[in-house]
């Protein structure tokens, strides 16, 4: 069958516009596939070579102080393999020539042996010898945003007294891959670093010597973590511990977690759409190739070729568009994902990427696709096959029209023919219009979440930190302070207001569901705080009562107001008490319990006690009382607003922009195959039509809008349905992402409206610019004299 | 299942016609394209089935080749009944046995002269090359001419040559001059005649053309789907000779 196969590559050649569409089309949903899959493995697979490579422990413990003796009774719970101790505390930083607070967290490593657990991965020096008394090592992403490098020396304040370290190495550790301050929300190098140091010397700047305030261990095959837990925390209680936690509730690889599963939801949604409108693409183009063919078949098929012959003749022209689609796409999408895998490295830290495109992965891109394809072409194909010889020979009947629904209400008389043409025309193949728009719907679609995410995020900025959030700066202190701590506050020089909350840490629990968290104890006449519901109401906060994030009461606990929380408190006398669940708010990052700060206090039986405060500052002046407050022996930490919503901006950009550049990439792709697709279809089936009317004498630019204006029909109708479908799409996505992390709440800016269709009607115009050059083409002798 | 047989000893019975009747049922009306056919046509011999159009010339051509199925009565080919042949043993029975001539000569337009009859022989055995039944209509020096290149008459030259190309028992030919003018039609009648002549191929000519039927053997006429007249040609005229 040489000759047919010749056949083939000259009718693919003849129709390369349109399979050049399908195939972009179709390098859209291989390369979302292969980027989202590749990119979520290499990621998962760098993970766990890095975890166990350093050793990252499987349960975690904070605790106030226990002697180093507790350590041995630990290692011998049941299930509990490898136990390691640390000191670990706040500390603040002076870089010379930065203004701003930096803060950061002291790491001990092991006075005598090398780390056991979350060892440091080194990137250059070395770490600190283990009795040196002013060695650090800094986390890398610390040591780049202030290019600092060994040998240079860092001043600190530990406990109030001033000190200068030395860097002897930087390095990473799976334990910060997601580093966060101390009441922040979001990464920040420049203002939070980590450093490990020496054993001794940190312990004794604390008071720790012989004691430690952490605990990691990894645990036995097999072992249970949360027996573990329940264990540990019941050996730690005597001592402050604040709740032992396992490694899937460890920020940082929360964190991770989040982002990988995101990963994989994009790999499907993605792809299932891109495929689903390629197979449709394919089956409108290979449906006319067969029309057209048709008494090609027939002349075959009488001279003694079987309806196989034909049935693989046709398929392999879809597997040649496929194939195209498929290699280019992989290649592609391995591209992208290396440069989203990269992005991720760079913004988590990682200390190297190990890439790779997992044969797997190829291979279900492979049979997804080409199943799509198939699907879609399987009717034109059996059609093609099927047809029997001698009725292939006799052309094919002129299609039916009639008077449309329009018409036949009466309104006749205000179209004029070429109108009526139109919208006889719509009507004669409603299904074939229908899935039209539905294939430029799916591509408006998938512009608005690109777009929809950038608004989101934005929105959650105006949220967080423009509604809820109106401090200037806020003041953490190392432990809780009495309530007249306020007043030096706002006698600082430039302080305008202050508002001081108190801090729990506690389980919450209801039922079997718990969860490790702080209560906030706010108070009344609040100004710089605000607790809002949905509708950006103020929620009060009762006498006695708990206002729940919803997210966290109804996803996470499970709980309706008037039900009553466990809170079993992890600091202090560790009391546990029932509160009742007063109201729930609407907050879109992290999950918070607020209730008043005297309740708070009376069921903790203490006194009008705190343990932050915020500040509103006349302008400018941020520094210099962050400078003034530096000092202040229990003052932990400072945030100051701006830089957080800087911080925030600058870390969204970076990752979802990749992202969003890719799919709106991608998705004007989809639009420009349907809209060219289409449009040349019709021209196809048209031509004879609309030569004749051209010698009948009709201008060029009106048998273009009889082609045109049903193609804009189309369109204006595929972008209003493209709002539906992209609103429907985008609330799935926030839906999938949600976790008590953050919930990215469904806004839609009109710009992201706008953008969309404006896309979609610029594929229109640069279809009408090609369908336009070819009528310019359109022999008119030569389509006349065609039989038929 | 059906054997070839070339051999000349005539008058053997090629295709045996019975009674063959084919209703078009359109929903409302039903067309009797066919009503109740008896016809023979013997081995080497160059029919030619006369009639005006629309009295069911390529219906029974059709029928004869395999291309379509009949509602009523029963052919035999060589003693086989087609009518009662199935999908696979039809296609086997066309590609082996017929080749077909269109009135719209219907090439593949991607292929040229060439690759049209190869995409014929190349899927049975025992045929001529390409080139050589081009040859043998006129056509060796258009061999890489596509059919949009070609006059219409080069065009079913190369449609015959694409038909005797494997060395078929019978020639169905629909029409064949019907889209040329006379000259051009001249030419393409030679190289049918030529065909029947050098190779022996049973050859069934449908026209509504009397003209033709004077290089007929025998002239079958057909009126209203049903059989008018069958006559023997005694005065066999050359295509040259003919003209309209
Ligand atoms: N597929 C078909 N459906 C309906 N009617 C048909 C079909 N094919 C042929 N006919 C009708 O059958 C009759 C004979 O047609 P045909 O055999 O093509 O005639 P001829 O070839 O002699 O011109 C005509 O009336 C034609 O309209
Ligand atoms: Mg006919």
């Amino acid at each position: 069958m040489r000759a047919l196969n010749r056949k083939l590559l000259r009718d693919l050649w003849h129709m390369r516009g349109m399979a050049a569409a399908i195939g972009l089309v179709l390098v859209g949903g291989v390369s979302t596939f292969v980027m989202s899959l590749a990119a979520y493995d290499s990621l998962a697979l760098t993970l766990s070579r890095y975890y166990s490579e350093q050793h990252f422990a499987e349960v975690f413990a904070q605790l106030k102080r226990a002697p180093e003796s507790l350590a041995d009774r630990i290692a011998t719970l049941p299930g509990v393999d490898r136990v390691e101790t640390r000191v670990i505390a706040p500390v603040t930083v002076d870089v010379a020539g930065f203004d701003d607070p930096v803060t950061g967290r002291l790491v001990s490593l092991p006075e005598f042996e090398k780390p056991a657990l979350n060892v440091p991965y080194l990137k250059s020096g070395r770490l600190p010898a283990p009795r040196s008394e002013d060695e650090i090592a800094v986390s890398e992403e610390f040591a780049l945003a202030h290019g600092f490098v060994p040998g240079d020396r860092l001043d600190v304040t530990i406990k109030g007294h001033r000190e200068v370290l030395r860097i002897v190495g930087i390095a990473l550790s799976p334990e910060y891959m997601y580093a966060i301050p101390p009441g922040a929300f979001f990464p920040d190098h420049k203002r939070f670093g980590i450093f490990w140091m020496g054993r001794r010397s940190l312990a004794t700047a604390f008071e720790m010597d012989g004691a430690f305030n952490d605990v990691s261990l990894t645990l036995q095959a097999g072992a249970s973590d949360a027996e573990v837990i329940t264990r540990l925390d019941r050996l730690l209680e005597r001592y402050g511990g604040l709740g032992a936690f396992a490694r899937a509730d460890q920020f940082s690889h929360r964190f991770m977690t989040e982002e990988l599963r995101q990963l994989e939801t994009m790999a499907t949604v993605f792809p299932i759409i891109f495929l689903s409108v390629a197979a449709f693409l394919l089956n409108v183009v290979i449906g006319r190739l067969v029309a057209t063919e048709r008494d090609q078949i027939a002349t075959l098929k009488a001279f003694g070729y079987s309806t196989g012959d034909i049935a693989v003749h046709y398929v392999k022209l879809v597997l040649a568009i496929t194939a195209m689609g498929l290699a280019a796409g992989i290649v592609v999408g391995a591209f992208f994902a290396r440069g989203l895998a990269a992005v991720y490295r760079d913004f988590y830290s990682f200390p190297y990427l190990e890439f790779r495109l997992e044969p797997g992965i190829v291979a279900s891109a492979v049979s997804v696709t080409l199943a799509a394809a198939l699907a879609g072409t399987l009717w034109a194909v059996r059609r093609a096959a099927a047809l029997s010889p001698a009725e292939g020979m006799r052309p094919e009947p002129p299609p039916v029209y009639r008077a449309t629904l329009l018409e036949r209400l009466g309104l006749r008389g205000r179209f004029s023919e070429p109108t009526r043409m139109i919208f006889r025309h719509i009507e004669r193949r409603p299904y074939k219009a229908l899935l039209t728009v539905i294939g430029m719907s799916l591509a408006c679609s998938i512009l608005m979440i690109t777009n929809f995410q950038e608004d989101a995020i934005e929105y959650m900025v105006e949220y967080q930190y423009g509604l809820s959030q109106r401090e200037d700066m806020t003041v953490l202190f190392t432990e809780p302070t009495p309530r007249r701590a306020r007043y030096s506050l706002s006698r600082l020089d430039g302080v305008e207001q202050t508002e001081v909350y108190r801090l729990v840490p506690a389980r919450l629990s209801f039922g079997h569901r718990s969860h490790r968290m702080a209560v906030r104890g706010v108070e009344d006449g609040r100004s710089l705080q605000h607790i809002l519901d949905a509708d950006l109401r103020e929620v009060p906060i009762p006498e006695a009562g708990l206002v729940l994030t919803g997210y966290l009461a109804t996803d996470m606990l499970g709980v309706a107001p008037g039900d009553s929380v466990t809170v079993e408190v992890l600091e202090g006398s560790r009391p546990v008490f029932q509160v009742p669940v007063a109201a729930v708010t609407s907050e879109y990052l992290g999950v918070h319990a607020y209730m008043k700060r005297d309740a708070l206090n009376e069921l903790m039986r203490e006194g009008p006690a705190i343990s932050a405060a915020y500040l509103a500052v006349a302008e400018g002046r941020e520094n210099e009382i962050y400078r003034e407050l530096k000092d202040t022996p229990r003052v932990a930490g400072t945030v100051i607003r701006e830089t957080a919503i800087s911080q925030f901006r600058e870390m969204m950009d970076e990752t979802i922009l990749y992202f969003a550049f890719v799919t709106a990439l991608l998705g004007g792709f989809i639009a420009f195959g349907v809209v060219y697709n289409s449009a040349r279809v019709a021209l196809s089936e048209r031509a004879r039509e609309l030569a004749s009317l051209r010698v009948l004498g009709f201008t060029k630019g009106e048998i273009a809008y009889i082609l045109l204006g049903e193609m804009g029909l189309l369109t204006l109708a595929a972008i209003p349905l493209g709002f539906v479908f992209g609103i429907g799409l985008s609330a799935f996505l926030a839906h999938a992402f949600r976790s008590d992390l953050y919930r990215v709440p469904l806004i839609i800016h009109p710009s992201t409206y706008a953008l969309s269709a404006g896309i979609i009607l610029l594929s229109f115009a640069l279809t009408a610019f090609a369908i336009w050059r070819n009528l310019s083409r359109l022999d008119l002798i030569e389509v006349l004299k065609t039989r038929e | 299942m059906i054997q070839s047989d070339r051999q000349v000893t005539p008058p053997r019975t090629v295709f045996h016609a019975h009674g063959l009747t084919k209703v078009y049922d359109m929903g409302e009306i039903q067309v009797h394209a066919l009503r109740g056919v008896d016809l023979d046509l013997y081995s080497g011999e160059l029919v030619v089935l006369l009639g005006p159009s629309g009295s069911g010339k390529s219906t029974l051509l059709n029928i004869l080749g395999g291309l379509d199925s009949a509602t009523a009565g029963t052919v035999l080919y060589h003693g086989h009944e087609l009518t009662r042949a199935s999908e696979k043993e039809l296609t086997e029975f066309r590609r082996d046995h017929v080749g077909f001539v269109f009135q719209f000569y219907n090439l593949i337009p991607s292929l040229t002269a060439r690759e049209n009859v190869a995409a014929v022989t190349e899927i049975v055995s025992g045929a001529m090359r390409p080139e050589e039944a081009l040859e043998l209509v006129g056509m060796g020096a258009r061999l890489d001419h596509f059919p949009a290149q070609l006059s219409g008459g080069e065009q079913q030259r190369v449609a015959i040559a694409r038909a005797i190309a494997k060395r078929p028992a019978v020639l169905l030919c629909d029409e064949p001059t019907g889209a040329l003018d006379s000259e051009t039609g001249i030419v393409v009648l030679e190289a049918l005649e030529t065909a029947n002549r050098e190779l022996g191929t049973t050859t069934a000519v449908i026209t509504h053309n009397a003209a033709i039927a004077q290089m007929a053997d025998r002239v079958i006429r057909l009126a209203n789907g049903q059989i008018g007249a069958v006559e023997s040609n005694q005065h066999k005229l050359a295509p040259a000779e003919l003209s309209w």
